[in-house]
């Protein structure tokens, strides 16, 4: 196994220079320069100057190789578009604790509430609570998150501080109290995690459901095993492959942020870094969340390889137990 | 539910369940999604909007671009005899774009998760089932692809290709395959070792065969998820370019568009601006959820046997 890993973390860095190379080439492509876009009305000599200056007038494959060097050393430059031009690294060291905070709640209530609620519909299936939980699943990922939001502040938000531009100060639930556990992170979780929990009901149910027909539980059933042991031993054990293959990369997904929660609840989080650094070509920024972001999956998908071979031991995946089938 | 009773109308429900033993697999196959009635209303209604997205022209009162000036923008639905479903922002009837919005969406909604399947599917299953250092590539460049993000990916293509349907299908299409690999390669790592593959291949049957006549149909039910919750997104995927000016230009229509447009106005007073697109986009996925689980559970003989007994 360790050296399975080991493979995959060496294929890891040569995944990270692709994408890396990939995407710098490609925003370049992108019509529009960091200081040419919008109308910010530089002249051209000031444009020049500007370009000059981040080093911009300087050929591509320069650029990259300057931009290797520093990335390396995790440097990945001073952002373009952030006030006060500080370094990229600071920018996601700052805002990435935050996000963090809401994504770990939203994984926890969308997992736990989605897996019950999965598990009950494929067990009661086409009752009305396996009908009730297909209904909710869909209003969670066809109602969009605006107005989902919309209506929570409406309902429950604005009476209480929520929703305020700039306002995310976060009292702890008692005085003195560690700031993680607090009110304001109530609303932003409920609406972010609908969406999860709604993939994580839908693909449970249809895993459990398809695993419940097997005859290896039929023959348990018939050994007179008990509900508990059959559902945790026979039926998730083997609804989990397709079930860790789809929620996995929920996790990178979730705790990377969304722009919209963070615009809503007033989060001063990364989400919103995804989007804007795109639109305004704060090229140090894209290429410093590109790369976290890569990282990131590279491990959930190395985790997910791993978490097979240990659910289902018969699964090889390439260079684990040294089987090459 | 017409067609129903078109079936059953011979014979009393006994010499009908005698009738059932000689059909054809097929056959006992579309009975059983027959009788599964939220499968079969999810049906009609995805006929009915594909219906109205084909004769949209014939169909919608007005134009969907043509500006009433003379009211006032955002009337509410039920207010004017004229426009059942009120005005949008810019005065224009909300019907007849809903039903002209229907042929966009429908088109991205679809199109979208098909390509994305015909990629995705096949790729995913030569990696699962051939294994060693094909898999380990395929899925490196899963990887790759996974990293690079799409809305950066969306800009540069699109400002190449120009905007337009077909371009955003493109798009999007290239962006969303790696669900599907990711899949149905997990569906054949898990299956490839399981008795009956090991006795298909015992019997000299190829690895195509394999694939698709003994694993795949195995593999069907978390795809099918994954299909009824690619059409959603695809619809707002469009939505979200459209909003940057870079997908669907004005006047086109597009459920997603339309819901997008929700954001700037106050969506508590003009309610009908966010809440008919909802509605439709919704109607839509829960249709395509219970004809996915109704078709499952019709082609496999095996589900219904077990859970009635565990009912």
């Amino acid at each position: 196994m360790a050296a399975f890993i080991l493979r995959r973390l060496g294929a890891l860095f040569f995944v990270l220079l692709a994408v890396s190379i990939i995407v710098f080439v490609l925003m370049n492509l992108v019509p529009g320069g960091p200081f040419s876009l919008g109308e910010r009305g530089y002249t051209p000599d000031a444009l020049a100057n500007l370009e000059r200056k981040y080093g911009l007038d300087k050929p591509l494959t320069e650029r990259y190789l300057n931009f290797l060097i520093g990335a390396v050393q995790l440097d990945f430059g001073y952002s373009f578009a952030v006030a006060g031009s500080p370094p990229v690294s600071q920018v996601i060291l700052q805002t990435w604790p935050v996000t963090l905070h809401v994504g770990i709640y939203t994984i926890l209530v969308s997992f736990t509430l989605g897996l019950t609620l999965g598990i009950v519909a494929a067990y009661r299936r086409n009752s009305w609570i396996d009908n009730a939980v297909t209904f909710t699943a869909t209003l969670g990922i066809a109602v969009p998150n605006f107005i989902i939001a919309t209506f929570l502040l409406f309902l429950i938000g604005y009476q209480n501080g929520w929703g305020e531009p700039n306002k995310w100060i976060i009292p702890p639930l008692w005085s003195g109290g560690p700031a993680i556990l607090s009110w304001d992170y109530f609303l932003p979780v409920i609406t972010y995690a609908l969406a999860p929990t709604a993939l994580v009901a839908r693909y449970t149910r249809a895993s459990v459901a398809d695993a419940l027909n097997a005859d290896y539980v039929r023959t348990a059933h018939a050994k007179g095993l008990s509900e508990g042991h059959i559902m945790a031993r026979h039926v998730l054990r083997n609804a989990m492959i397709p079930m860790i293959t789809v929620l996995l990369p929920q996790i990178p997904n979730l705790l990377t942020g969304s722009l919209f929660i963070e615009v809503v609840y007033g989060i001063p989080g990364l989400g919103k870094f995804f989007v804007t650094s795109i639109f305004n070509r704060d090229y140090p920024m894209i290429m410093g969340l590109v790369l976290l972001v890569a990282f990131f999956w590279g491990m959930t998908y190395l985790v997910t390889d791993i978490l097979y071979t240990m659910i289902d031991p018969r699964i090889r995946v390439y260079g684990s137990k040294g089987g090459t089938t | 539910m017409s067609e129903l009773a078109g079936v059953n109308t011979p014979g009393v429900p006994k010499i009908a369940s005698e009738k059932v033993e000689r059909r054809s697999v097929w056959g006992q196959a579309a009975l059983r999604f027959r009788r599964n009635r939220l499968a079969m209303a999810g049906l009609v209604f995805l006929l009915l909007l594909a219906f109205i997205a084909i004769f949209a022209d014939l169909l919608a009162p007005y134009s969907f671009s043509r500006a009433f000036l003379d009211k006032r923008a955002n009337l509410l639905p039920f207010t004017h005899p004229d426009h059942l479903l009120g005005l949008d922002s810019s005065s224009r009837d909300y019907l007849s774009r809903l039903i002209f919005g229907a042929r966009t969406s429908l088109q991205v909604g679809l199109a979208v998760p098909i390509i994305a399947f015909l990629i995705g599917v096949p790729l995913g299953a030569i990696s699962g089932y051939l294994g060693g250092r094909v898999d380990f590539a395929i899925q490196r460049v899963v990887e790759v692809a996974t990293a690079i993000p799409p809305l950066l990916f969306a800009l540069f293509l699109l400002s190449v290709l120009g905007t337009g349907v077909t371009n955003v299908i493109l798009v999007l299409s290239i962006t969303s395959w790696i669900e599907a690999t990711r899949l149905t390669r997990a569906q054949m790592l898990a299956l490839k070792e399981r008795e009956f593959v090991l006795s298909a291949r015992a019997l000299g049957a190829g690895g195509w065969r394999i694939i698709a006549q003994h694993i795949l149909p195995s593999a069907l039910s978390p795809l099918m998820v994954l299909f009824s919750f690619s059409v959603p997104l695809a619809i707002f995927s469009e939505a979200g370019l459209s909003f940057l000016g870079i997908g669907i230009t004005e006047p086109t229509p597009s459920w997603g568009k339309m819901l997008g447009s929700g954001i700037g106005t106050s969506i508590r007073v003009y309610y009908h601006i966010a809440l008919f697109p909802t509605l439709l986009v919704a109607l839509t996925m829960l249709s395509f959820s219970f004809v996915g689980d109704g078709l499952q559970e019709a082609l496999d003989p095996s589900r219904s046997r077990a859970s009635g007994k565990l009912q």
